[in-house]
């Protein structure tokens, strides 16, 4: 079933590129049909998950048996819900692609590729298939910024490839140390996320192992300082890539450090704690007081995205439950969230033909459903409680305080200046009485653009207050993590940092 | 009632925001209106039927686990039912359920009149989460909550600016008490390893030494001064009256500011083993009775006045519960509600009345014009200043008294709370003159009438609970004491002195302080208009600093806001792009450079990088391998 998940949007893209050029009509509505299989497949999947740890529908076929490698496929509770979420942002993203106007095909047919190499990149247990897919994404992405990017989009999507490639470059080199040191260990060559897991490394290789493969994925989260690809990125990025890009692609980022990083390397892992958590809060206080000033709504939420991502890691280096089950949550909300809000800008630019924010002005008085929608999602990604980004950024608050204490307080500085920025832009953006001319005539939202909206602000609702649907598919899982590193490890989790810890109430306590 | 039926309370008001939210504008004025007191009355006669066995006695508290929130953390929905949630429910939905009657009449014609309801109940459902609580998340969540009804319904008329520009200070500021709560929070998480009530309360002597006990019980002060606007983050309320008045009436005076209060009361347990931090919560909150008394007596704006006097007034309440003299802080918190509510819904009538007319300075003579709400509104003046037998007088007599007894410091905060009580009594009585009595003022054009009776009514409802509401604590009768005793079970609180005797001099005091203040205005703004200008400028410079409210929104300016401005600034325009993607530009420049030289080695971009990739990781691993495994 999981090798149906990452080929279907595949197949979906061949018959998009099958249709002919002519009926340019029927590309996009065919690639947005087509791009709900997947999502159907990937609810059947959560209806049939197990809230167990382990890896579940795990699929193992030899691909090239001399160097080891197998087209190996499995799910568990960190990789579900990006699963989810990849396969529910792609016909959104399509969805709000209507102003695509220059070869519609080929972007249908790059945006269903680039579904199939994150799904693909998500459900992975051999490193070599997963390093395929990780690169395999950049293309597509490439050429979607490349071609129906803004003005800058060549300089953009140059930076963007070369950026993350450079990364990826030096994990390729310690995935292959990786998988000769289990040949040298146990006789033949491997890449088997759980054989690697087996190799004993010495201290100082496999320090170098981690820090190969946290550089890949720190540029991918991004974490500072290497951040600046994202926002050049996001400004060229056509919406669909936008949303793309922040919903789904960062979080290989996250993903990668909470899945490669603290699995295969947990010593190195465990003492890289400071440095991570350090670089982490540095993103979190540094991007929002960058996002403040930023004239441009687009890049504004790109440098959120900064901001917001860091939770994301500090939560996975607080070996916490609370931190890493935020940190997979964290995952989703903020794909939610700020998919949306790039969404609404694409929305306005498309309607203003500009992102700058000083062009704005007394918006909800001619567009107050756009409004609302913007004041919803401004306020989850504020992390109002209640909504969903507060259950994350909470959990890996009160989750990293076990063990990361002062970076926690200082973390949290960061809602009261996620208030400021977005807040403010919203009333430069909406209030007032509209005074220019060009803004007094916006139409409102279109019911297809509400359509798009609607099933995000209501996961949006959902998560924030019932988030147990989907916690109680990571908890497995994430508590698998912590007992794989205390058990390779020192490392005890201070009480009380695990899911046993928590305190209940005896029968009868009032 | 059983408490799991208790959520009911909380989800009727939302049911009507829910409903409202889609419907409110098809089903227009004023049934929406109706349709949004409806919800909150009946939430009020439920959590009546509830409190019933809190009333005869002898019942304990209770919880309902509604839903797991966050287990890893010890988060969950979970109702509390026990006298002070069920006190606090009864205000909130009784002068809730008063302040949205009023709003009927006050938004006439506005053309979002459904939305506003939309987001009155959608308060009163958010209020109703934070004291029905049983655990400190979702005390979080109902105090967020709160929070952001706040930020829509001051910014509720968007196309002014300066509505916008408060409602979004109002956010920040209270997020800044927020950042404390929360830190609060994790340490209680840490602690405890509940955010529960049961888990944390019963067990707090146990696990807290005093010093997590001080930090956990300051944090939460910090939280509680943004949103119960305390000295220093209390700047935002002020603004705040850009919102409607009905607004200013429910939220920024009966209700949620008044949640810091609670959350301080409701936290007895930890403040129990950390004398030091009740005594700042008591400090602080004497110096914001006087700080905004100060500030109320040179106010032109009746909004502002109300404003800062609900500031002081919720000093004073801090004072007692700093005091550790629980009840008595409640206490005035609940005929601060029934007064003070009143005091804006009167503004809010003669404001209407006078077509949005807010400065005193063009009002006087109202009397006659609008009998009720000045008969109401001197009712409420006479409560607040303490006047006996009026609610206000045994409230702040209960605090003031409980006070003196602590002794030591708490003797000077007695002091403070005394010549607030006077310069309260003042300031409220100068209003009245001026707004009713006198020659009119007003500008051409302007007639004053009546208001509707849908507006009065709440009025006098408010105006006899000013008047009756103080009885039920009394030296004679201590009433809500036996019916809030259950709460702190175990816990040292502090009482008024016994005897009557004491009672007698010390109500003397304050009864004398209030008098003071009353004759010493009155006879000052009864007289001409030039006379009180020339009284008024013989204070100065203080009367200016009074009336500029100290310039302390220009002191964070320069101080807090400019420097943090300036930090964004460099970091996104002096670090971000010059240094950091310079630095990054340069190395690509310096490879794009080397590019050009092997570009004969390139046949297309992609392919080549590719190939170029496994050549250069094969090179690393080489190097690794050679390099000592």
């Amino acid at each position: 079933m999981l090798t149906a998940l990452v080929l279907l949007p595949v197949a979906a893209a061949v018959v998009v590129a099958l249709i002919p050029s002519r009926r340019r009509e029927l590309h996009l509505p065919v690639g947005i049909a087509l791009s709900v299989l997947p999502l159907a497949l990937a609810g059947y999947l959560f209806w049939a998950f197990q809230a167990e740890a382990g890896y579940q529908f795990a699929v193992d076929a030899v691909w090239y048996e001399p160097w080891g490698i197998s087209w190996s496929l499995g799910v568990d509770g960190i990789s579900l819900p990006l699963v989810l979420l990849t396969a529910l942002l792609v016909p959104i993203a399509l969805g709000a692609s209507t102003a695509i106007s220059k070869r519609t095909k080929e972007f249908v047919v790059y945006t269903l590729l680039l579904e199939a190499g994150m799904i693909g990149a998500f459900l992975a247990l051999d490193l070599f298939l997963f390093f395929v897919f990780f690169e395999a994404i950049l293309i597509p992405m490439y050429f979607i910024i490349g071609i129906w990017g803004g003005e800058r989009r060549i300089y953009a999507s140059v930076k963007f490839f070369i950026y993350t490639a450079l990364g990826s470059a030096l994990m390729l080199a310690a995935i292959i140390g990786l998988a000769f040191n289990y040949s040298e260990q146990f006789g033949t060559l491997s890449f088997a996320l759980e054989d690697l897991m087996q190799v004993t490394l010495s201290g100082g290789t496999e320090r170098w192992f981690f820090a190969a493969f946290a550089l890949a994925f720190a540029i991918k989260v991004p974490l500072f300082p290497l951040h600046t690809w994202l926002p050049d990125a996001h400004v060229e990025a056509p919406t669909a890539g936008s949303v793309l890009l922040a919903g789904v692609l960062l979080k290989l980022g996250t993903y990668g450090l909470l899945r490669f990083n603290l699995s295969l390397f947990p010593e190195a892992s465990v003492d890289a704690v400071p440095i991570m958590g350090v670089l982490a809060v540095i993103g979190i206080i540094y991007g929002a007081l960058v996002a403040i000033v930023q004239p441009d709504l687009k890049k504004l939420v790109a440098y959120s995205s900064v901001s917001h991502l860091g939770f994301i890691v500090l939560g996975t280096f607080a070996l916490t439950s609370g931190g890493l089950q935020g940190a997979v949550i964290q995952n989703v909300n903020h794909g939610l969230t700020t998919g949306a809000l790039f969404l609404l800008v694409g929305m306005i630019y498309e309607r203003r033909h500009t992102k700058e924010i000083s062009e704005f002005g007394g918006l909800q008085k001619v567009m107050p459903v756009f409004a609302g929608f913007f004041l919803f999602m401004t306020f989850a990604s504020i992390g109002l409680p209640g909504l969903n980004g507060f259950v994350g950024e909470f959990l890996v608050l009160v989750g990293s305080y076990a063990t990361l204490p002062v970076l926690a307080i200082i973390a949290a500085f960061g809602v009261v200046l996620a208030a400021i920025y977005l807040l403010w832009a919203y009333e430069r953006v909406f209030t007032g009485i509209p005074d220019k001319e060009e803004n007094r005539v916006l139409l409102d939202l279109s019911p297809r653009e509400i359509g798009l909206l609607a099933p995000l602000a209501a996961l949006v609702l959902v998560l924030g207050l019932y988030p147990s649907v989907l916690l109680d598919k990571i908890a497995p899982s994430t508590e698998s993590v912590l007992d794989h590193i205390e058990s390779t490890t020192d490392y005890v989790t201070p009480e009380p940092g695990r899911l046993d810890d928590v305190y209940v109430a005896e029968e009868g306590d009032s | 009632m059983p408490v799991e039926m208790l959520w009911l309370v909380i989800a009727l008001p939302l049911l009507g925001a829910l409903f409202l939210h889609f419907l409110g504008r098809r089903i227009g004025e004023p049934l929406s209106g109706w349709l949004a007191s409806a919800a909150i009355g009946t939430s009020f006669l439920i959590a009546l039927v509830a409190a019933f066995p809190f009333i005869e006695g002898g019942a304990h508290g209770e919880t309902s686990l509604l839903w797991e929130w966050m287990p890893a953390i010890g988060a969950s929905l979970e109702i509390q039912w026990d006298p002070l949630a069920a006190l606090m429910t009864l205000v909130v939905t009784g002068v809730g359920s008063l302040i949205h009657v009023f709003a009927i009449g006050y938004m006439h014609g506005d053309e979002r009149f459904g939305r506003f309801f939309t987001y009155l109940n959608l308060f009163a459902a958010s209020m109703l989460t934070l004291v029905l609580a049983g655990n400190y998340a979702m005390l979080f969540l109902g105090w967020e909550l709160v929070g952001l009804c706040s930020y829509l319904l001051i910014g509720f008329w968007y196309t002014r600016p300066s509505a916008s520009a408060a409602a979004k200070k109002a956010f920040v500021v209270n997020r800044i008490g927020d950042f404390g709560f929360m830190i609060a929070l994790m340490l209680v998480f840490t602690s405890f390893g509940t955010l529960s009530f049961a888990g944390v309360f019963e067990r707090a002597p146990e696990i807290l030494d005093t010093g997590t006990a001080t930090a956990i019980g300051l944090l939460f002060l910090v939280g509680a001064a943004g949103k119960s606007a305390q000295v220093p983050l209390y700047v935002w309320l002020p603004d705040a009256m850009e919102g409607p008045t009905p607004v200013s009436a429910l939220i920024h005076a009966a209700t949620m500011v008044t949640a810091g209060v609670y959350v301080i009361a409701r936290s007895a347990a930890i403040f129990d083993l950390a004398p030091a931090a009740s005594t700042t919560v008591a400090t602080i909150g004497a110096i914001t009775a006087l700080w905004a008394a100060t500030i109320a007596i040179a106010q032109r704006d009746i909004k502002k006045v109300l404003a800062y006097s609900t500031v002081s007034q919720l000093g004073y309440m801090f004072l007692a519960v700093g005091s550790t003299a629980y009840v008595a802080g409640i206490f005035h918190l609940m005929t601060h509600a029934f007064f003070k509510a009143l005091l804006f819904l009167g503004a809010g009538a003669v404001i209407h009345a006078m077509a949005d007319e807010q400065d005193m300075h063009k009002m006087g003579g109202l009397l006659k014009r609008m009998p009720t709400t000045a008969i109401t509104m001197g009712i409420a003046t006479l409560a607040i200043a303490g006047i006996p037998p009026l609610a206000g007088f045994w409230s702040k007599d209960e605090i003031l008294a409980s006070v003196f007894e602590r002794g030591g410091w708490f003797s000077v905060l007695f002091v403070v709370g005394l010549i607030t009580a006077l310069l309260t009594a003042f300031y409220m009585t100068r209003q009245w003159v001026l707004v009713f009595l006198g020659e009119p003022r007003w500008e051409e054009g302007a007639d004053p009438h009546k208001a509707p009776r849908v507006m009065s009514v709440p009025l006098i409802v408010l105006a006899v609970l000013s008047v009756v509401g103080g009885l039920i604590n009394t030296p004679f009768r201590l009433t809500l004491e036996h019916f809030l005793e259950p709460v702190w079970e175990g816990i040292s609180i502090q009482h008024p002195p016994e005897g009557i005797g004491m009672f007698l001099i010390l109500g003397g005091l304050s009864v004398f302080a209030g008098l003071v203040g009353v004759a010493a205005a009155y006879m000052t703004y009864r007289r001409p208009m030039e006379s009180w200008r020339s009284f008024e400028d013989g204070f100065e410079p203080l009367w200016g600093a009074w009336e500029d409210a100290y310039r302390v929104d220009d002191i964070y300016g320069r101080t807090l806001v400019a420097p943090g401005r300036k930090a964004a600034e460099v970091s996104a325009f002096g670090i971000d792009l010059p240094v950091i993607d310079g630095a990054v530009n340069g190395v690509a420049a310096v490879f794009t450079d080397l590019g050009r030289r092997l570009r004969p080695l390139q046949t297309g971009y992609v392919c080549n990088y590719a190939a170029l990739l496994l050549a250069g990781g094969l090179v690393v691993v080489a190097w690794i391998l050679a390099g000592g495994l």
